[in-house]
């Protein structure tokens, strides 16, 4: 009877994962789509390991139930010891040195120059996100400043001219094609920056400014989550990633600065 | 005598101790006693109580994912608020690996049946080992008092990352005297398990039987050797952790806490700390744990397998070579909880390929278990039944962790349901599984009556499916991007249509909890009317079923054995039994003791 639970474990494993209707939205970036590729080759290794040990474990359940013969004394087969332990070992640390390209493509390699860089700003339990404003700059932020309820998340300094243009918006915009350089930072503790669709995940540290670059290459509206416990509000922390086009990102950025004027700066 | 010179002085000394008489009285017996026999089974009286409260926040847990507007008796308000189901969550997970899974495979049975397994009359330091579980109970009722004290459990999750758990009061409710209890249970807890460690090192070193070599002793006894030398040294290093996290919380300290935190637009006073720190000092205890809790399991799988396939261990020597090399590299692999976490991504790379690497030996028992069996004359009894479910969950619950090993990939998987699947199945299905198939072999041996085998295969078809059907969908939650820890999925569109999935999983684990009630009924129901046990009921050969079921005070009633040959000679040509007990004297052709 374990043998048949263990093949029918088997078929459902193998169907549900092969043909399952769950599984993430299609990558967005050339990175995303090469871990995909490694998360097939596991899913194709590991499959294959699964499907001989649970069939291995229902055949010699079947066949070797107590009968009989007698059982066959033997202690082993160091033969046999050394070849499963090489081959083990290849394979699984050949597949960890596949799945280096995927994770030094981002964390390896700083952002390009051109890269647009943005700033992330997690707190309990919002997402702020600045750019720089036409300058270029950010502006220097001070905690002491920090007042989310008067309208300065941040802490903004008013007498620093660089923070003058900066743009500050709940949700994240970027023109599609164009390399991204978030920098993820956190006000209080532990949070973090999730987007399915660009196979990145990054813990906002307080204390540190963690570097995270992306391009997306599809035009649309993707969900950010906090990944990491952060409180009561930790199911609700969320936000959007909206890939617009290049004169869409431009819009957005012109729109944002004629607020801010009518707001009469900072 | 000769015999007495070949065992060493302690043993000599706790022979002749145990040798003065059981203690009198019901107190000296069954209360504070330093029998390590009684404290195996207070320590599993303590698990099964802790179980039974885990199971029941996890219930309430599931109630609320499936349907997040229900009505909750015994939740203040009605309807379970996001805060409470956090706090549930963090004691869920506190209260299941610290007092369910490191105190039964090791505390209840390694207590139990170490000493006995190594033919020795008591562990090295009984009252030391007697202070130990009163401890663990101090520690275990401290961190129940959570819930009742004002502000309520804290709700940092089991991990406890700082700054949530450094700031107090400020950053969530239960972050106030319910997160400082927690620290102090848990360091007390720390007390406990180095006590223990000691215990259980120097009583392997030091009192073995004659005859009864390194290379002699049952895969059980390794597996608990081993597992004490992780305890000893990570749950120093958590010790050290809780009380820095307690400084900082009290004493103006700031190990964890960096300059310019604010929280709710209060600047805190903090300054120079690393949250980091915590994580690394946390896991670097942490991954140890896990370890601590599937170490002896994969000892007593080892165990049955052999026992009712009438067969040696595959591989006995690579079987040991294995949980060494578990337990060393069960050091070196930490960061892998820490990939996102922002510590440096070249770190992130070793600790990769040293994840892949701890495959290896983790492989190789699987091979092992698999060449025990094969070949043999499988005997379908309930504890064989978990043993192979244990195989089954194993291999399952471990190619999962091939994914996470990888950063890339670990990239999509960090933090959602696919990470829950792995370690429930890891830890709360088959290690599980080494501890009912351990009751089912050796509740005859401690309690001196038989388990009802209809009652107990029952058991095992229902938790071994229950199981599959409960942890399986949830890779495919986790695959979809569900992010464990959630509260509910009400506030994303995304999470919100994968609630049929989670429904299911609410389902399952209804079924699967309530047919835990089979194993209930049979254990206690045995302790009372169970057929009476004999000796060696299941034929076996190691130093436990030489004696009385259960065992006199000192184990062997004065007839200390002396051990000829390993422990898992079965099927030896040319016997007339198929199995050869560890302290029959002469050689193949004069069989074994009945």
């Amino acid at each position: 009877m374990l043998a048949v639970a263990l093949t029918g474990l088997v078929g459902a494993a193998v169907y549900f994962f092969v043909w399952g209707k769950w599984g993430p939205p299609a990558a967005i970036t050339p990175v995303g789509k090469e871990v995909d590729r490694q998360y097939q080759l596991t899913l194709a290794i590991t499959g294959a390991i699964f499907i001989l040990a649970q069939l291995g474990l229902a055949f010699a359940v079947l066949r070797y139930r107590g009968s009989g013969r007698g059982a066959h004394y033997s202690h082993g087969n160091n033969k046999l010891e050394f070849l499963w332990t090489f081959a083990t070992t290849v394979i699984f640390l050949g597949l960890g040195l596949l799945g280096y390209k995927a994770w030094g493509a981002v964390r390896l390699t700083p952002a390009s120059p051109g890269a647009i860089p943005i700033e992330v700003t997690t707190s309990q339990f919002v997402y702020n996100f600045r750019y720089t404003g036409p300058d270029g700059r950010f502006g220097m932020t001070d905690p002491k400043l920090i007042s989310p309820s008067t309208g300065n998340p941040l802490g903004l300094d008013p007498n620093d001219p660089a923070g003058r243009d900066d743009i500050v918006v709940p949700t994240l915009t970027v023109p599609v094609g164009r390399e991204i350089d978030l920098l993820i930072r956190s006000q209080d503790v532990i949070h973090s920056v999730f987007v399915r669709e660009l196979r990145l995940q990054q813990d906002a540290v307080p204390g540190l400014t963690v570097p995270l670059h992306f391009t997306a290459d599809k035009i649309g509206t993707y969900d950010i989550v906090c990944t990491q416990l952060c409180g009561l509000g930790h199911s609700r922390m969320h936000s959007y990633l909206n890939v617009v086009s290049e004169s869409d990102y431009e819009s957005f950025l012109k729109r944002q600065e004629q607020l801010l004027r009518q707001a009469g700066g900072r | 005598m000769s015999a007495e010179a070949e065992v060493s002085a302690r043993t000599q000394a706790a022979r002749q101790h145990a040798a003065a008489g059981a203690p009198r009285g019901f107190v000296r017996k069954y209360i504070f006693s330093t029998d390590h026999k009684v404290i195996g089974i207070q320590y599993y009286a303590l698990a099964l109580a802790a179980v039974l409260v885990g199971v029941v926040l996890s219930i309430f847990m599931r109630l609320h994912l499936a349907w997040p507007a229900l009505h909750l008796p015994f939740v203040s308000g009605g309807v379970m608020t996001p805060e409470q189901y956090e706090a549930l969550l963090t004691m869920h997970g506190t209260i299941m690996v610290f007092f369910v899974l490191t105190t039964a495979p090791q505390g209840a049975f390694g207590n139990y049946f170490l000493p006995i397994q190594i033919g020795a009359p008591d562990m090295a330091f009984p009252r030391l080992n007697m202070l130990s579980f009163w401890i663990t109970l101090v520690s275990f009722l401290c961190m129940i008092s959570a819930f009742f004290v004002p502000g309520g459990a804290p709700l940092s999750g089991w991990t406890a990352y700082a700054p949530l758990s450094a700031l107090g009061q400020v950053t969530g409710p239960g972050e106030g005297l319910g997160q400082t209890i927690w620290l102090v249970s848990i360091g007390v807890f720390c007390i406990a398990m180095l006590l223990g460690a000691l215990n259980f090192i120097s009583t392997t070193i030091d009192m073995r039987a004659p005859g009864m070599s390194l290379f002699r002793m049952p895969l059980t006894v390794w597996a608990w050797f081993v597992t004490a030398i992780l305890s000893l040294l990570s749950f120093a290093v958590l010790l050290a952790a809780v009380v820095m996290l307690l400084l900082d919380r009290t004493a103006g300290t700031s190990f964890f806490v960096p300059a310019a935190t604010v929280v709710s637009e209060q600047l805190q006073r903090h300054s120079g700390g690393s949250p980091l720190l915590w994580e690394h000092l946390f896991w670097f205890f942490g991954h140890p744990e896990v370890y601590i809790a599937i170490l002896p399991g994969m000892g007593v799988t080892s165990h049955l397998l052999s026992t009712f396939s009438r067969k040696p261990v595959f591989g006995y020597k690579a079987m040991v070579w294995a949980i060494c090399a578990i337990g060393l590299l069960g050091f070196l692999v930490w960061g892998h909880h820490m990939f996102v976490s922002g510590m440096s991504p070249y770190s992130a790379f070793a600790f990769s390929l040293l994840t892949l690497s701890i495959g290896v030996p983790s492989a190789i028992k699987t091979f092992n278990w698999l060449g025990t069996i094969w070949g043999g004359k499988l005997q379908f009894t309930t504890a064989m039944l978990f043993a192979l479910g244990f195989v089954s969950i194993f291999v399952t619950g471990g190619l999962s962790g091939l994914f996470l090993a990888q950063p890339a990939v670990d990239s999509m998987l960090h933090a959602t349901y696919y990470v829950v699947a792995h370690f429930h199945l890891i830890m709360g299905v088959a290690a599980l599984f080494g501890i009912f198939a351990a009751t089912y072999f050796w509740f005859p041996k401690m309690f001196g009556r038989m388990m009802n085998e209809r009652l107990g295969k029952l058991h095992f078809w229902c938790t071994f499916v229950g199981a599959y059907l409960i942890f399986f969908p949830m890779h495919f939650v986790g695959l979809a991007g569900g992010i464990r820890r959630y509260a509910d999925f009400t506030a994303v569109d995304y999470l919100w249509r994968l609630q049929p999935l989670q429904r299911f999983i609410t389902w399952a684990a209804f079924a699967t909890a309530a047919a835990q009630i089979f194993f209930l009924w049979n254990f206690f129901w045995s302790l009372r009317r169970g057929e009476k046990a004999p000796r060696n009921p299941w034929r076996a050969t190691t130093l436990e079923w030489i004696t009385a079921s259960p065992p006199p005070h000192d184990n062997f009633a004065g007839n200390y054995p002396r051990v000829y040959r390993g422990p898992y000679e079965f099927s030896v040509p040319g016997t007339a039994e198929d199995f050869l007990m560890q302290d029959v004297p002469t050689g193949p052709e004069k069989g074994a003791r009945e």
